[in-house]
């Protein structure tokens, strides 16, 4: 190569060390990675929690594309901003830092914004010709019909009550989740061509889908038969289930609970039926328990919540008796291995009325006959493909074994869907390709601003003690979007640029669109700063064949 | 608490740049068109702290000077890892001096220009620790004196890098060099001498003086841009951690420069015509073990039996240097003694 004419005096040609290609010292090569955030690792309805978060931190237009983004999954955002127990921020690694990001707080920001603009769901895909018949209009029946309905297939909902939501109506009371809003997320999914049949009961699943030719059929009945346990009673004690008071009071009626109430159980469910009790104007609610705060089921916030409200917990105590007007309590003691043990020690308490709570069955009565169908313990078993025994029916929510909410149902509907379709096609299905988990360890908080939550404003005291208002208020459009870009962003690159700037071998180019970058081979020393200088863990080292 | 304030912008200012700010609020080193003063190629360690540094300092001095601009360099690492004949890193206006005279070389630069009516150009000389506070201190203080219009960079780390690890006037206390080694009753260098150069500096009253490190990016390019916005002598001393030296992981070298600002060991400030005007607090205090036990000529100090006498003496320097700059965190209490 003939030598450039420099200038006079000029010995050495600008830049001429490009022709030294430092790469080849390299032992270990800086790779840009994307890593399973562990928000949506940890998301019952297989949310990608991280990436609606990333559009929502730019706001205007990035609100409805985040919107977009979770209805790929999940199309309740706005009554999962209200309902669900956010596994998402128990594992958000910026808990670790100060305190994890209000992802459910944004996703109800999102959820109403969609509801009052009028954003509607995607458009379905073309027919496939395939009928299948969805049984219960709850979050798992209603997730799996939208899903269904998206893959083009034809789809039919029975329900046997008058109106859609299961448990999302029948079971949570409208000062966590008001109507308006559940029935405007189940009318977009209507909009998509489900057809929905009410006060239809399916009695002979058999029957009905020989008669019908339903190509596939998925059982998400719920579990609505409130568990009973045997306490002696006198003749005059009014002892109620808490689904069958929480259906009444939806369904108009005004349980007769007296002035002085005791429920019995300590999961959400008795949460909800004492500070129902407390709104239809019980002086007392008391919960009666036989663990430990600790070890209740119920949420924290929510025990909290009941207890600003009036709502009074006896721990460690069983119910003996139960007479007119009183109950008698035992005290229990917890052995070594955390299990309750009577101590003899009673004592007899005020209470016009008993109210249990002491988790829920499923009435599978319509599954008799099919001999395939697993039903031992009262619920229905499938493979992890969510198909029962019996080829075609498949089986999603509560009446499964397993965790039992609203998201867990939601997330349930649309793996099913997604299962039905690939059983229809004659397909296996595709294997979930294994992600490294975005550990907190992974991520140099150093670049995080400082940003302590914003959190969400709640109803006064006095309006909760008497009204079936909302109690928790949604953010305004600043604090969701603060809220937002709290995010780390765990795993993902969130385009900061520090890559191009830390490499003091100029050797990481910026390709121009956010958060597009190249790693130059042949100038990168391998020296390690990208990665160990990136905020969000989404470069890693990799060893160099030699 | 301000929940509302929208300024929050998940990574903020503390990254380079960031999808959300607009394209002018982001660092120099973040703009694809930056000036690349030094580039790829050049032979420096994996890991080099002054490459790192030396490319922070000149595109910000570039882009403040709109292009105009010689430099100047001494003898050191950079010289030598930047130049092999036939080949140069360097994509400016470059001319090498001797390891001891940079500072004269500029001023007689800056002079002829003055000359020349071309006084739009402007001069940074540039020199690693050795060639600032040792061999250069002599052309350096009469620069200051005669306030020749010259901002001078001396990239500190700590020693003399390139032929050895050698100790320098600059190398702390206690630190293994090829000079200095870990034997004796006081281990590694001495306490009590070397040279702190910026208070030196201050001493001149020169029209600015700042100190800072390649681990905090917006605040070094702020303080190229405001010492190329004055004329006079300029004196700006960067901290740039040296794997070979200090022995540490190549890819700690920000981690260490971060982490000499955050355990006090390194005040980063600012001061006009001899005056302190501007600190940077401390935002995440640590002890200054965090910092020594990543680096390999601090190794003495720790393990069996260690040396919890000396690591207590450093400490104390650390603690002195909050106290004297002020560099205590908001609502920290700084324990006295």
């Amino acid at each position: 190569m003939a030598e450039p004419q420099l200038p006079f005096a000029i010995t050495l040609g600008p830049g001429s060390s490009r022709s030294d290609l430092t790469g080849s010292w390299r032992t270990e090569r800086a790779t840009y990675v994307t890593r399973q955030a562990p928000c949506g690792n940890a998301c019952p309805a297989g949310e990608a929690v991280r990436d609606w978060l990333y559009d929502a931190e730019e706001g205007d237009a990035g609100y409805e594309r985040a919107w977009r983004r979770i209805v790929e999954t999940n199309p309740f955002p706005a009554v999962m901003g209200r309902v669900c127990y956010h596994p998402c921020e128990t594992s958000c690694n910026r808990g670790q830092l100060d305190e994890s990001v209000g992802i459910n707080s944004v996703e109800r920001f999102l959820g109403d914004r969609a509801i009052e603009l009028g954003w509607s769901l995607p458009a379905v895909a073309a027919p496939t010709g395939r009928r299948v018949l969805v049984v219960g209009a709850g979050p798992a029946g209603l997730s799996a019909a939208y899903h269904l309905v998206r893959l083009g297939h034809d789809v039919t909902v029975r329900e046997a009550e008058s109106r859609p939501g299961g448990m999302m109506r029948w079971g949570i009371p409208r000062y966590r989740l008001p109507r308006s809003v559940l029935d405007a997320e189940v009318q977009r999914i209507l909009d998509l061509g489900v057809r929905l049949e009410l006060g239809v009961r399916v009695d002979d699943l058999a029957g009905t889908m020989a008669a019908e030719h339903f190509d596939a059929v998925l059982v998400a009945i719920g579990a609505q038969v409130g568990r009973r346990a045997y306490i002696p009673a006198g003749s005059a004690a009014h002892v109620l289930d808490a689904v069958t008071v929480l259906h009444g009071i939806e369904a108009g009626e005004r349980p007769l609970l007296g002035r002085r109430v005791a429920v019995y159980g300590g999961g959400n469910t008795a949460i909800d039926a004492a500070r129902t009790a407390r709104r239809l104007g019980a002086a007392d609610a008391l919960v009666v328990y036989r663990r430990t705060r600790e070890r209740m089921p119920a949420h924290e916030s929510e025990v909290q919540e009941a207890e600003e409200e009036g709502v009074r917990f006896r721990w460690l105590s069983t119910i003996g008796e139960v007479e007119e007007s009183s109950i008698v309590v035992e005290q229990m003691e917890l052995d070594e291995t955390g299990f309750p043990q009577p101590t003899g020690r009673t004592e007899v308490l005020a209470a016009d009325s008993v109210v249990l709570a002491l988790g829920q069955e499923s009435d599978l009565s319509l599954l008799t006959g099919i001999e395939q169908v697993d039903l031992a313990r009262g619920v229905v078993h499938t493979s992890p493909t969510m198909m029962t025994g019996q080829p075609g029916i498949f089986a999603a929510g509560d009446v499964t074994p397993g965790d039992r909410s609203v998201t867990v149902a939601i997330g349930h509907g649309r793996v099913a869907a997604e299962r039905i379709d690939v059983w229809l096609a004659g397909l296996a299905p595709a294997p979930e390709p294994p992600r490294e988990l975005a550990a907190f360890d992974m991520l140099n908080t150093w670049y995080y601003e400082d940003a302590p939550r914003a959190h969400r404003p709640r109803l006064e005291l006095v309006r909760r003690q008497s009204t079936f208002e909302e109690v928790v208020e949604g953010l305004d459009v600043d604090n969701a979007l603060y809220e937002a870009r709290r995010c780390m962003s765990c795993g993902t690159c969130l385009s900061c640029d520090n890559c191009v700037a830390v490499c003091p071998d100029n050797a990481v180019v910026s390709l121009g669109m956010p958060g597009s970058y190249a790693i130059d081979l042949d100038y990168c020393k391998g020296c390690g700063i990208c990665v160990a200088e990136c905020p969000c863990g989404a470069i890693e080292m990799v060893p160099e064949e030699i | 608490m301000t929940t509302t304030d929208l300024k929050l912008y998940q990574i903020g200012t503390f990254a380079a740049g960031n999808r959300l700010l607009d394209p002018d609020e982001r660092s120099v080193q973040a703009d694809p068109g930056r000036a690349n003063a030094i580039t790829s190629g050049h032979r420096a360690c994996q890991g080099c702290g002054e490459a790192l540094g030396a490319r922070f300092v000149l595109d910000a001095a570039i882009r403040a000077a709109e292009g105009n601009i010689v430099t100047a360099n001494a003898t050191g690492c950079l010289e030598v890892f930047s130049t092999p004949y036939p080949e140069s890193a360097w994509q400016l206006a470059w001319v090498h001096s001797l390891f001891g005279n940079v500072a004269a070389v500029a001023s007689g630069i800056a002079a002829a220009l003055k000359a020349q009516g071309r006084e739009h150009i402007r001069v940074v000389a540039q020199a690693g620790d050795g060639g600032t506070v040792d061999i250069g201190l002599g052309c350096l203080s009469g620069m200051f004196e005669r306030n020749d219009d010259v901002l001078f960079v001396c990239y500190d780390n700590q020693g003399y890098m390139n032929t050895g690890v050698q100790r320098s006037g600059a190398t702390p206390p206690a630190a293994r060099t090829a000079t200095t080694k870990p034997v004796g009753v006081e281990p590694g260098n001495v306490f009590g001498q070397g040279k702190d150069l910026p208070r030196i500096a201050m001493a001149h009253e020169i029209p600015y003086v700042a100190t800072a490190t390649v681990a905090d990016l917006r605040d070094l390019e702020r303080k190229v841009e405001k010492a190329m916005s004055v004329h006079g002598a300029r004196y700006l001393h960067v901290l740039v951690p040296c794997p070979l030296g200090w022995a540490s992981a190549s890819k700690d070298t920000i981690r260490l420069a971060r982490l000499a600002t955050q355990s006090g060991l390194f005040p980063v400030f600012e001061a006009e015509h001899g005056v302190v005007t501007a600190t940077t607090p401390i935002r995440q205090r640590v002890p200054v073990e965090d910092y020594l036990t990543l680096q390999g000529r601090f190794a003495h100090l720790f393990g069996e039996p260690g040396r919890p006498d000396v690591v207590a003496r450093i400490q104390a320097g650390a603690d002195r240097n909050i106290v004297r700059y002020g560099l205590a965190a908001e609502n920290e209490v700084v324990p006295h003694g």
